[in-house]
């Protein structure tokens, strides 16, 4: 009996947990248009979030261009396809890596400090004050920051592939001497804008929409203590980068199982 | 003074992302060699399409002129009904025949269309008369042992 009504309590706790966050994310979305009306303050957001994660971003892109080009090389110049190594790197960065890895990065660069600064904003009792004051904060301090996330994201995640891919090509024309126009020609035959191009851009869309979307429930939803807030920092990072691979192979498995 | 500079900032944020996705769509990606303008529609049969797939080029004299659209079979006649889109600037003549042709030794199949000499074009909708199937390597392999063995059978019915 006691066991029964354990399995029941924590049912309820998991289900009270996501209607939580589901009623959290749908006031979230009906306080964007108000939010919109101030872009000053989604700007300044954007530079915090965006500019600020463009380091990171770009200097990972170009690692990973250079790795996956060297790897590929000696997996494919044994079978003679040396030449489309492009193709391969284009095809793993545009479709997989660049918003998978884009969306970790992000959640661990952008989501911890959104996470600490509304965290820490709850704790030093600011959000209560606007509130007093007839401001609403999800419209004055949470809005501003997911369209600014949703914004970054995508752009993010296309720079982290193109510098990918400008990696790949310094390696494969620099380094191994295949040649320019066949690296460019095969990624031109072999890749598709919008099958291919498009849902990559889908897809960091969406995680741009995950990642920050939790950052800001953690942090607003922290206990207002500092403990509360390195556990909520902790917990943002956690299940953004679960919730962004479980996302992954279900929008890889709707995008890219039909025709072919 | 500092907010412009942030704005500034923001700015050409943005401007990179949107130049690095020109930048993977023309130059890495299929937007300029085939984007799809003015098209027009042919339908080919064939007995046998081999590994074709929809997606795969069209070529006359082996330069890109279109795409393979949908592939389907008739369930009447038992054949595979390739649909063709094929640029608008290039039309051709209605005794054009279309083959199942394979780039390289293993790469990949496409459709090459060699043109006729009628005087009459081929126009939208219409249907390709000649076609020549996708070679199967399997039956290539099998014909080539038969052969084999026949001329052996006659070589020793030769000598007896």
């Amino acid at each position: 009996m006691n066991l029964l009504q354990l399995l029941g309590s924590r049912t309820l706790a998991v289900l009270r947990g996501w209607g939580h966050a589901a009623i959290f994310f749908l006031d979230l979305l009906k306080a964007i248009p108000a939010s919109l009306r101030r872009f000053g303050l989604v700007v300044s957001q954007i530079h915090a979030i965006g500019n600020r994660s463009l380091v990171i971003i770009l200097a990972s892109g170009l690692a990973v261009g250079f790795v996956l080009a060297l790897q590929m090389y000696y997996a494919l110049v044994t079978y003679g396809a040396a030449e489309s190594l492009g193709l391969i790197v284009n095809l793993s960065l545009v479709r997989e890596l660049g918003p998978v890895v884009t969306a970790l990065l992000f959640a661990g660069r952008a989501g911890t400090s959104l996470t600490a600064e509304i965290g820490l904003m709850k704790a030093g009792e600011q959000i209560a004050a606007m509130e007093l004051m007839a401001i609403d904060p999800r419209a004055r301090v949470l809005a501003p920051r997911f369209i600014a996330g949703v914004i970054s994201m995508p752009l993010l995640a296309i720079l982290f592939s193109c510098v990918g891919i400008l990696g790949a090509w310094v390696v494969a024309v620099g380094l191994i001497g295949i040649d320019a126009g066949n690296f460019w020609s095969i990624q031109q035959n072999g890749v598709d804008v919008w099958r291919d191009l498009g849902n990559g851009v889908v897809k960091s869309a969406v995680f741009g929409i995950i990642c920050t979307a939790v950052a800001l429930y953690q942090g607003y939803e922290t206990e207002a203590t500092p403990e509360g807030v390195a556990y909520a920092t902790t917990r943002t990072v956690v299940t953004s980068s679960l919730a962004v691979l479980g996302m992954d192979f279900v929008l890889t498995a709707l995008m890219f199982s039909t025709t072919r | 003074m500092a907010k412009r500079s942030i704005e500034t900032l923001v700015g050409l944020f943005v401007l990179l992302g949107l130049a690095a996705l020109v930048f993977v769509a023309l130059k890495a990606a299929n937007l300029t060699s085939f984007s799809g303008g003015d098209t027009y529609t042919l339908v080919a049969r064939f007995d046998n399409i081999g590994g074709l797939k929809a997606r795969a080029p069209v070529r006359t004299a082996g330069v890109v002129i279109g795409r393979i659209t949908a592939i389907t079979a008739d369930p009447k006649t038992y054949q595979g009904v390739v649909t063709l889109s094929v640029d608008k600037a290039y039309q051709f003549p209605k005794d054009t025949s279309a083959q199942i042709l394979t780039a390289g030794l293993l790469g990949d199949q496409y459709v090459g269309l060699v043109p006729g000499g009628d005087m009459a074009n081929l126009a939208a909708g219409d249907t390709i008369k000649q076609t020549q199937s996708a070679v199967v390597l399997e039956n290539l392999i099998g014909q080539f042992l038969f052969n084999k063995a026949a001329d052996s059978g006659a070589a020793d019915g030769a000598k007896k």
